[in-house]
């Protein structure tokens, strides 16, 4: 018998976030494998029909309620257990959303939890990091349980559209809490790039001083048509919001080209670039430990050098 | 009594570069130095400085693991924890066990407040804190940056992939802490002495009656793939240079 997996979508209400094509794509690492898509929402349609296009999912289910206006955690939990009551594996993206929501699911369901799935080994066998990604570790879970996971995305391709699932509401029984009541959300409208999906990435770090310092970066990511990231230094002095923190406690990140600009390479840091295709790294010191990553290394004046660059592309 | 409890995990430190054996069957931990998990430094910073702030009676700290936890617990109580209890259970704990364990002290303690933090650094799994609350079935808000406390409730901000998001919860609730929750206070040699004083509870999984499952068996540890050597280039000419060559401009 193959497997049936649930992912539980992410979403704003609008549009399914990107981590969940490249779910679907772990998803189908597993043999044999019957992919649902569940969208918890207010009004799930638009969203839904997202779902139904990533090639490799077989069904789309249409969880509308009011009170899945916001995702909280403690709502929707107890309706995932309900959707998965005959489901074999339940994943969700390794994202601030899935590891609120992914534990509390697999509490309820009274299983461990497989965090950060890197790898698909077989339907039971998967690989995942620890150590901030230094070790790599196989684990093998007993199927006599359901099988609960956050998927590691930065380790996946993204599903390509071109599917059609089928669509489906369901309306479910089960008591929801009340208490956890969302108030806002403030979140820096920017026009660049998506971190997260950004082909293309410029870091910045203590270095830059100030976050008038960072006008620099984010003026040669708009050259380069790049997303801006940041060090953890960088976002604690106040230079960059916390969103644009990347590495072990940020966000973990693939681009095509990854550029540190006055970035130490501390271990955190760098294991939210180890999947970044091509290293760039600018930095005074010429033993800083970023150069033992990067395929590029520039010694020298960030100050002097980004401008120098921005003028040469 | 107005209570927190404060989960506490011992972890290889995190300026520790960490190898794995060479038969795979796990990473290097001898002689290694220990810590408490950055996280919870944070959350016990936390739960004192509400409580000096007026808004707590007592700080209880908890570790589940072996003997050795015992520093990390007086090394808590020295930051200014009133008490400290040791779950003392050997080999793997995973997150729904520690959770169980947890679920006990609370309700043999009866906090208003759980904190614990967002993920321990050793094996990164960031799953305590939701389990916890799933069994205790109370709020939870993860990744927080700013708690308010007011009469039975709370307003929490946590940092999430797109910003800041700001919920209300009612207490008793549990609360996982990110980076920028505050800055935890340096332990004082004066405070060191004192906590040896303070009282330092030992308990056991069996006789909180919670069993050791291990749910993931860890078939083999293996480092990471290491990046290809990379050129230096000496000027930012050289490097468009180089960068157009990869076809990357
Ligand atoms: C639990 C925990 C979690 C963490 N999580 C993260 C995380 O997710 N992400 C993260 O980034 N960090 C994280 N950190 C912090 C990490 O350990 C480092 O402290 C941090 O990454 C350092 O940031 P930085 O490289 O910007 O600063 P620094 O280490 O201070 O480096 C600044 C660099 O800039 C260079 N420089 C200075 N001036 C110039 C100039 N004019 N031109 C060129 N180069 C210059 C210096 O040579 C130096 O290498 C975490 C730490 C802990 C304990
Ligand atoms: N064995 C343990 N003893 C006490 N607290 C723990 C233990 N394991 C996890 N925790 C708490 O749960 C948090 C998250 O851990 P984890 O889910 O393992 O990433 C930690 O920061 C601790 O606060």
């Amino acid at each position: 018998m193959g497997a049936k997996v649930l992912i539980v979508a992410e979403h704003d209400g609008a549009k399914l976030n990107p981590s969940i094509a490249k779910s679907v794509t772990c998803a189908r690492g597993i043999p044999d494998a019957h992919i649902t898509i569940a969208v918890c929402a207010r009004d799930a349609g638009a969203v839904a029909a997202q779902a139904a296009q990533l090639t490799g999912v077989n069904q789309v289910l249409k969880v509308e309620n009011p009170a899945n206006e916001h995702a909280l955690a403690a709502v929707l939990a107890p309706q995932v257990v309900a959707l998965a009551a005959d489901c074999t594996h339940i994943l969700g993206p390794s994202t601030t959303f899935g590891k609120d929501l992914m534990p509390r699911v697999a509490a309820l369901l009274d299983t461990a939890q497989i965090s950060d799935i890197m790898a698909v080994e077989s339907a039971t066998r998967f690989r995942r990091p620890i150590y901030a990604g230094n070790a790599i570790v196989t684990v093998e879970i007993d199927p006599a349980r359901k099988i609960v996971g956050t998927v590691r995305t930065a380790s996946f391709e993204a599903a390509p559209t071109g599917g059609s699932a089928s669509i489906e509401p369901v309306s479910l029984q089960v008591p929801l809490p009340t208490h956890t009541r969302f108030i806002s959300i403030s979140a820096a409208k920017s026009d660049r790039p998506d971190l997260q999906t950004a082909s293309r990435v410029v870091s910045g770090g203590r270095a830059l001083g100030s976050a008038d310092g960072f006008k620099i970066l984010y003026s040669l990511a708009a050259k380069l048509g790049a997303a801006v990231g940041a060090s953890r230094a960088a976002v604690d002095a106040g230079y960059a919001p916390n969103e644009m923190q990347v590495g072990q406690t940020g966000k973990i990140i693939a681009p095509e080209l990854y550029v540190a600009i006055g970035i130490s390479g501390a271990i955190q840091h760098l294991t939210g670039i180890k999947d970044a295709r091509t290293i760039v790294a600018i930095n005074k010191d010429a033993e800083a430990p970023i150069f033992e990553v990067a395929d590029i290394g520039l010694v020298g004046d960030l100050f002097q050098i980004v401008p120098e660059i921005e003028k040469l592309i | 009594m107005k209570r927190i409890l404060v989960g506490i995990k011992r972890v290889v430190d995190y300026n520790v570069r960490i190898r794995v054996k060479p038969d795979g069957s796990g990473v290097v931990t001898d002689g290694v130095k220990m810590s408490i998990n950055p996280f919870d430094e944070i959350a016990l910073e936390e739960a004192l400085r509400i409580k000096e702030r007026g808004g707590a009676e007592e700080v209880v700290i908890a570790t589940i693991g072996p003997a050795d936890c015992q520093a990390q617990l007086r090394t808590g109580l020295a930051m200014g924890a009133d008490r400290a209890l040791h779950v003392q259970a050997d080999g793997v704990i995973e997150p729904l066990v520690a959770a169980r364990a947890l679920l006990k002290l609370i309700e043999r303690e009866q906090p208003f407040l759980v904190i614990v933090g967002k993920q321990a650094i050793d094996d990164d799994n960031s799953q305590t804190g939701p389990m916890l609350a799933a069994l205790w079935n109370r709020p939870q808000v993860t990744f927080a940056s700013k708690v308010e406390l007011s009469e039975g409730k709370a307003r929490i901000t946590r940092e999430v992939d797109t910003g800041l998001e700001t919920l209300e919860v009612d207490l008793p609730a549990l609360v996982t802490t990110d980076l920028r929750l505050n800055e935890p206070r340096y332990v004082k040699l004066p405070d060191i002495m004192k906590a040896k004083k303070k009282p330092l509870e030992t308990l056991t999984l069996a006789s909180l009656s919670v069993e050791a499952r291990q749910g993931l068996k860890l078939v083999k540890f293996e480092p990471p793939a290491q990046r290809q050597k990379g050129v230096r280039v000496k000027d930012a000419a050289e490097l468009v240079e180089a960068l157009k060559k990869k076809g990357l401009l």
